[in-house]
């Protein structure tokens, strides 16, 4: 896997960073060189990744850059699978892969709708999964979990209609100990555990 | 007084199949009351239009399959609205969604039933607080019985049926 990523990074010119993560190969590039990188990806005979896995976002707010766009690759003939990362905010939009791999238009504008992220060259760049209408990007960090309309049949205009959320009882998250996040409290035993 | 009578709903049952038959030899034909009849003959076809939404659907088809078997009760699947009785709204009710179930609804000819099915479609049930969902399905259509659970069983279901049945039975009426 370190002789993969030594290759890549030698025969593309297209990386900022190459590591193995969780156990799998990590490449890092920029929004401009993308296209050329997933090319090679597909096309070297050492790589021939020509699976196209997943497209998917993540968000972090803290950062300049908030968004991160992981395209995930299988390679067939090999057997290994590669992360591809590329960091963007919310106006730069990311070249689109769907040139290379016919299954990246879905997933693009499955991004697209849950996170905004923009996508150059998309053809048919429209939201995939949320409502008809909807505003707003839901897996965004600062979209609160309740969203902001919600729907009821109105039996004067007969159709159904959107209005601000109305709850009657607020979110209440009992989850102390879940190991995801908030987990800050100390458990029995481990008082001692930061001190030493 | 004192004396445990076993099934009392049974014999009652029994005795007025009895005396009804007992009338049929006799006189040919038996005296009933139109509306009675025709709730009766209304609780022994209806048929469900499926509208399986999430995981409940599932346990939907269960009911009708060989176990539990709906069909016992004259109450059969029907995949088309316009002839369909009674609904069964089986699952997650997303708001992309909830036009097209009210459509539905309206295509179906009157006198016609709601079952809502399972924790999502009676309020929203785990996803009560998702930006996506409808808090329960009374919010876009009238429901007459909601069945609990999630998923509830074929047997809850069932037993909602039969429950609406009962709810046929006692307030049906002729007029739309």
């Amino acid at each position: 896997m370190e002789a993969l990523g030594r290759h890549i990074v030698e025969a593309s010119s297209a990386t900022i960073a190459v590591s193995i993560r969780l156990g799998e190969l990590m490449i890092e590039t920029m929004p401009d060189k993308l296209v050329a990188l997933l090319t090679f990806l597909r096309d070297d005979p050492k790589c021939l990744f020509n699976q196209l896995v997943d497209v998917c976002g993540v968000d972090w707010p803290d950062r300049s850059q908030r968004f991160d766009v992981v395209y995930n690759l299988l390679s067939l003939k090999h057997n290994i699978r590669v992360r591809v990362k590329v960091a963007t905010d919310e106006t730069t939009p990311v070249p689109s892969a769907s040139s290379i791999f016919s299954s990246a238009g879905w997933f693009e504008r499955e991004t697209y709708d849950l996170y905004g992220v923009w996508f150059s060259d998309h053809p048919d760049l429209r939201r995939i999964l949320t409502d008809y209408g909807f505003e707003g990007h839901p897996l965004r960090k600062d979209f609160p979990l309740t969203g902001f309309v919600e729907l009821r049949w109105d039996d004067v205009q007969k159709r159904v209609i959107y209005e601000p959320v109305k709850l009657t009882q607020e979110f209440r998250r009992f989850d102390f100990l879940s190991p995801w996040e908030g987990a800050r409290q100390v458990l029995p035993g481990d008082e001692k555990a930061k001190a030493s | 007084m004192g004396v445990i009578q076993s099934k009392p709903g049974a014999t009652a049952d029994a005795a007025l199949s009895r005396a009804l038959n007992d009338e049929l030899t006799d006189k040919g034909f038996v005296v009933s009351q139109l509306d009675k009849l025709i709730t009766w003959a209304r609780t022994g076809s209806m048929w469900g239009l499926t509208f399986g939404l999430a995981c409940c659907g599932v346990e939907m088809i269960h009911c009708w399959m060989s176990r539990y078997d709906l069909d016992r009760f004259g109450f059969a699947p029907m995949p088309s609205p316009r002839s369909a009785d009674v609904m069964i709204v089986a699952g997650t009710l997303t708001n992309k969604m909830a036009p097209a179930l009210r459509k539905v609804y309206d295509q179906m000819a009157e006198p016609r039933y709601v079952i809502s099915m399972g924790s999502c479609a009676n309020g929203g049930g785990y996803y009560h607080y998702s930006y996506s969902v409808v808090r329960g399905c009374d919010r876009i259509i009238p429901v007459d019985v909601y069945v609990p659970g999630c998923p509830p069983t074929a047997e809850a279901l069932l037993y909602g049926v039969l429950q609406l049945q009962k709810k046929v039975r006692r307030t049906g009426t002729l007029v739309r």
